[in-house]
């Protein structure tokens, strides 16, 4: 009896959420937006959380400030244009691809293509190099050890 | 040819090494303004009743004629009593500090500027912290350093020392006190 209480409240267990009933926008559509702006947005207080994941009261203030935006009709961009102009590009979880970033966006694939290149000449290297055939006094020698 | 391809990786990794140990001297909270060298956003705060030298508030137009400090305090925040007697310091050596009480109760930031004294030759009230969040702010203590023209020109993030007021900031003011 007791598992299957447990089983069941495991069922219903839901994940703690950032966003307060308060906070929330009577129109699902402008919530859903909401909530993928507000993903997209590092917490500048936390750091490492999108405002949407963080009880920081400053995260909490622009989700706020996000939906307030989103009520006078402005567009994703718009508000997002917004957010950047007072606190930067680090706000961005996903940073925009511009000259400042390209060493980041390209980097792995880099580093893939470079590392795959030098993997292709040192195997190819190492098949010129392979062993040479025994010589006959070798063979001979070979078969003269016990089996 | 045969060494290179060994060399490589080392030189390699050693350079990795070294951009890493950069990165790490770094501190990853000091975010650069978006405000230097642009205009301070705009606004219009209204004071703190009766706190001692309370008055009636300000604007961002106030904050123009010679170059000042704009300091965002809390009397909820832990470092602020830290940096209070430097800010005093700051004022009675003639440059003017202005204060933005961010996200307090009108009646608890009194109660904090009775206590501590006050600093500020202006006090102003960001209860819903709107203008904090136009000027950028992250944290408690702030300060901006704003020019004669009403530009902001540095942002301190944190307290400031008396030894990050003479390295750093007092030649800065100096400076600008120049420039005008």
């Amino acid at each position: 009896m007791r598992r299957l209480w447990f089983l069941l409240a495991l069922l219903f267990a839901m994940p703690a959420l950032a966003v307060q009933p308060d906070e929330m926008l009577a129109d699902p559509v402008l919530e859903a937006r909401a909530r993928t702006i507000s993903e997209e947005l590092r917490c500048v207080v936390c750091q490492n959380q999108s405002i949407d994941d963080s009880d920081a009261p400053l995260a909490r203030d622009l989700r706020i400030v996000v939906r307030e935006q989103l009520q006078l009709g402005k567009s994703d961009d718009d508000i997002m244009a917004y957010i950047v102009s007072r606190y930067g590009n680090f706000v961005l979880l996903r940073p925009p691809v511009e000259p400042a970033t390209w060493a980041l966006w390209a980097g792995p694939f880099a580093v893939l293509i470079i590392g795959g290149a030098l993997l292709a000449v040192w195997s190819r290297r190492r098949r010129l190099v392979e062993t040479p055939p025994l010589t006959a006094a070798e063979i001979a020698e070979i078969n003269r050890l016990p089996d | 040819m045969n060494r290179l391809f060994f060399i490589l990786p080392v030189v390699a990794f050693v350079a990795l090494i070294g951009f890493f140990a950069i990165g790490l001297t770094k501190d990853p909270k000091a975010l650069p303004s978006q405000l230097i060298d642009r205009p301070l956003p705009e606004f219009t705060l209204p004071g703190i009743a009766e706190a001692p030298g309370g008055g009636p508030g300000f604007s961002s137009t106030a904050m123009k004629g010679e170059p000042m400090l704009l300091n965002v305090f809390a009397s909820w925040c832990a470092a602020c009593p830290q940096e209070h007697p430097v800010l005093t310091r700051i004022a009675r050596e003639g440059t003017p500090v202005y204060g933005l009480a961010w996200k307090d109760k009108p009646v608890d930031s009194r109660t904090w500027l009775a206590r501590f004294g006050n600093p500020y030759a202006k006090v102003a009230a960001d209860e819903t912290g709107r203008t904090a969040i136009d000027l950028g702010v992250t944290g408690v203590p702030e300060t901006f350093v704003v020019d004669a023209r009403g530009r902001v020109r540095y942002k301190q993030i944190g307290p400031i020392s008396n030894e990050k007021w003479d390295r750093e900031i007092k030649p800065l003011i100096e400076k600008l006190r120049a420039e005008a």
